[in-house]
């Protein structure tokens, strides 16, 4: 296991694999009346949140104290440029006092990276700007697996606003990774920079017709609508949430036509949903719909991040 | 003043001569028999080259002095080979005055490394919108002729018409810099392409560059005033500028040693000390750059020298902040890159640091030729030697050095201001 996970590209199918696995036994764990595994019994983990966050941050809390670790949170928002402060100064405070894991959210992209180079500890990305959230796209592997199986093979389609989306960026490198077959559908002005080349280079499908990629040849086996931000609009991304809806939001009959060809699609959503622009009602509610155990299964998923990173080796031996 | 033998240089492509300064001024040339009294430099092998002139430095004086000073900045300026260095108008106060370009030239002199020629702003206080003092500034002791509101373009066409017919009756120049600010906003940060998309980092387009350098070709040609286009970074604009001089525009143009050898690929690991503006960009424009400095439709090489202080740069990527040094290091990097490659000869590289920038500032005591009653503005190098960039060596007040580690052949031996050993080898030698 490599020391940091700041990139869903730090893991190969092996260590994805195994971090999965690792999550099924959790989530049994998650289950028990007592919760509690002495595994890191004597570690301190800092979530360090520079960004607010209340889903990933009490999820990697709680899976730090289920392990016994002394879990501290420490939010940041606003504090270090504004006043002043480097990044490099804020870090360094933390990494004082010989913490073992950073876990860091951080609005900037490439903040993991940087800050994996200034300390002893592991850094754990809990999520970087518009770059990279690596336990977002294992936790969906995750759910994937729990429902339809090994992944080789399966087609999942990422929908939405791809250019400002971590989860994409993350989970087209866990998706392949684990064989998968993905294709991204945007309107041209929510598709990231460069995207032609990089798809060509990294191997999946491209698209602006969402329709056109539900009814294909090539049947989507998950379909994952990404959140689409309100305040893109006045950025000029797309004119109205109206012709968003239209063009990429999954509808009822948008639904009905992707279930029509394949009665086990699953609908996926990393949250929060904006309920009537990029996912209807009846899309989120539907049997087809895994977004509260894409929920439950983050617990699971960073409790194995966490055992394997912090743990992994003494434990094996 | 003591007089200067340099001995055994060679000059240009010429057999080996001495060289005898006297009063700052070159006064002989030829087989010259040392006298006491008379300061010798040992030149066998190396190459006499009329000094460096940099069209394009941050000196940080007045205002952020923890970052670089006049002083600092002229040291690292005579380690690199200049002899004259305009400095830019984007400092704390603005240099959109007399008096404050008056400062900058005083302190320049009396450090005495290297003339130092400030920038007069464009506009007032860099805001886009009224005319600076441009008169007074190039009435004044410093006898401004570059403008320059570089760090930010002038964005409004009708203000950067009026102040290209306003500078007529005096000569000047506007040394802008290019990019849209509708094309490339707020937190934009790199090369908008495959690796800023990959990155998740917001880029801006070369089209945001090459938007207002063809505004300002038409606004040149419009007016029959002078554009100068600063650090040129993408093929786009190299195109409309070659075109632009084929009309007969008056256009000239500069690259940075940074945007011809380095490329946006060096941002994939974050590391802000390759965060600069305008962005490093894909190897095309890079070559396209080259070619276009080997043919002369980039006229000058020019440093973009921007020392930060280390806590401006030790933030995330998008919030750290844009600039890299350059003084040092530019002889070196171009030498390697242009000259050794054969991409050019020695002599266009004479042409484009230090004779183009000379004519375009409009400096006449810098960028002659090295002549009997010439200035003794000179640089000696050594284009067999071998260097290796140590960020810690630098005479800079400020780390933010993307050469650190790399190795380029070719070497700044000494710098000769009017008649004076500002610096041998790397080491500074006070007045």
């Amino acid at each position: 296991m490599p020391k940091h996970l700041i990139s869903s590209a730090d893991l190969d199918r092996g260590e994805v694999e195994v971090i999965l696995e690792t999550a099924s036994s959790m989530h049994d764990v998650q289950r028990r009346e007592v919760k509690k595994l002495p595994t890191l019994r004597g570690r301190t983990i800092i979530n360090f949140f520079f960004e607010d966050s209340t889903r990933t941050r009490s999820s990697f809390e709680i899976a730090g104290k289920w392990m016994s670790a002394d879990t501290i949170n420490l939010s940041a928002k606003g504090s270090s440029t504004s006043k002043g402060e480097s990044l490099r100064d804020s870090v360094q405070t933390i990494n004082a006092m010989a913490v073992d894991a950073l876990i860091i959210r951080h609005n900037q992209s490439g903040a993991c990276h940087q800050v994996a180079g200034w300390v002893d500890a592991s850094v754990i990305n809990a999520g970087d700007g518009t770059h990279e959230h690596p336990t977002q796209a294992l936790l969906d592997a995750y759910t994937l697996r729990s429902r339809i199986g090994d992944l080789d093979g399966k087609h999942v389609v990422i929908v939405g606003d791809l250019t400002h989306s971590r989860v994409f960026r993350s989970n087209v490198i866990t998706l392949k990774t684990l064989g998968a077959r993905v294709t991204v559908v945007a309107p041209p002005t929510l598709m990231p920079a460069g995207i032609g080349s990089w798809s060509a280079a990294d191997g999946f499908a491209t698209s602006w017709d969402l329709d056109e990629v539900l009814e294909g040849d090539d049947v989507p086996d998950a379909v994952m609508m990404l959140r689409v931000q309100r305040e893109r609009m006045s950025g000029g991304f797309f004119p109205t949430p109206r012709e968003y809806t239209v063009g990429y939001g999954l509808t009822r009959p948008r639904l009905k036509a992707l279930l029509a060809r394949n009665p086990r699609a699953l609908v996926m959503h990393p949250g929060p949903m904006n309920r009537g622009l990029e996912i209807s009602a009846d899309a989120a509610e539907s049997d087809a719909s895994i977004v509260l155990d894409q929920v439950s299964s983050g617990l699971a998923v960073r409790m194995a991040v966490l055992y394997h990173l912090l743990a992994g080796e003494e434990v094996a031996s | 003043m003591r007089d200067l033998l340099i001995t055994g240089a060679k000059i240009a492509d010429g057999e080996p001569a001495d060289v005898l300064i006297r009063d700052g001024a070159i006064a002989e040339i030829g087989a010259i028999e040392s006298a006491d009294g008379i300061e010798r430099l040992d030149a066998d092998g190396l190459v006499l080259l009329p000094g460096f002139v940099d069209l394009h430095t941050h000196l940080r004086e007045p205002g952020r002095e923890d970052a670089e000073t006049i002083a600092s900045g002229s040291a690292a300026a005579a380690a690199g080979g200049f002899t004259a260095v305009l400095a830019m108008a984007n400092t704390t106060p603005v240099t959109d005055t007399a008096e404050a370009a008056e400062l900058v030239y005083d302190r320049g002199r009396a450090i005495g490394l290297v003339d130092v020629f400030p920038v007069g702003a464009v506009t007032k206080g860099l805001a886009g919108e009224e005319l600076a003092e441009l008169g007074l500034m190039a009435r004044s002791r410093a006898r401004v002729r570059l403008f320059s509101d570089d760090g930010k373009c002038v964005q409004d066409a009708r203000v950067m018409r009026r102040a290209l017919e306003y500078l007529k009756p005096f000569d000047g120049v506007i040394s802008q810099h290019a990019q849209d600010v509708s094309l490339a906003g707020g937190s934009a940060c790199c090369h908008e392409g495959e690796i800023s998309g990959r990155l998740g980092l917001p880029g801006w387009p070369g089209a945001a560059e090459s938007v207002i350098v063809a505004r300002d070709v038409q606004l040149a040609r419009h007016t029959g005033s002078r554009v100068h286009v600063a650090h040129v970074s993408t093929a786009e604009s190299v195109e409309i500028i070659r075109w632009a001089k084929a009309q007969g525009i008056a256009v000239t143009a500069e690259a940075t040693p940074h945007h011809l050898a380095l490329g946006t690929k060096l941002v994939t690991g974050y590391d802000p000390v390759f965060k600069v503006n305008p962005p490093l960009r894909p190897s095309e424009d890079q070559e396209a750059l080259r070619a276009a400095l080997a043919d002369g439709t980039i006229d000058a090489v020019a440093t973009d020298h921007a020392p930060h202080a280390r806590h401006d740069k030790e933030h995330a990527f998008e919030a750290a902040a844009f600039g890299m040094l350059g003084l040092e290091t530019a002889f070196a990097v171009v030498h390697d890159l242009m000259v050794r490659s054969g991409r050019m000869p020695l002599a266009d590289l004479v042409e484009r640091m230090t004779v183009a920038p000379a004519r375009i500032a409009g400096l006449a005591e810098h960028g002659r030729p090295i002549a009997v009653g010439g200035p003794g503005n000179l640089v000696l190098v050594d284009p067999e030697r071998r260097v290796t960039v140590d960020a810690a060596a630098s005479n800079s007040l400020s780390r933010n050095n993307p050469w650190h580690g790399m190795s380029f052949t070719g070497a700044v031996h000494a710098t000769i201001l009017r008649g004076r050993v500002t610096a041998l080898d790397g080491k500074v030698h006070d007045q």
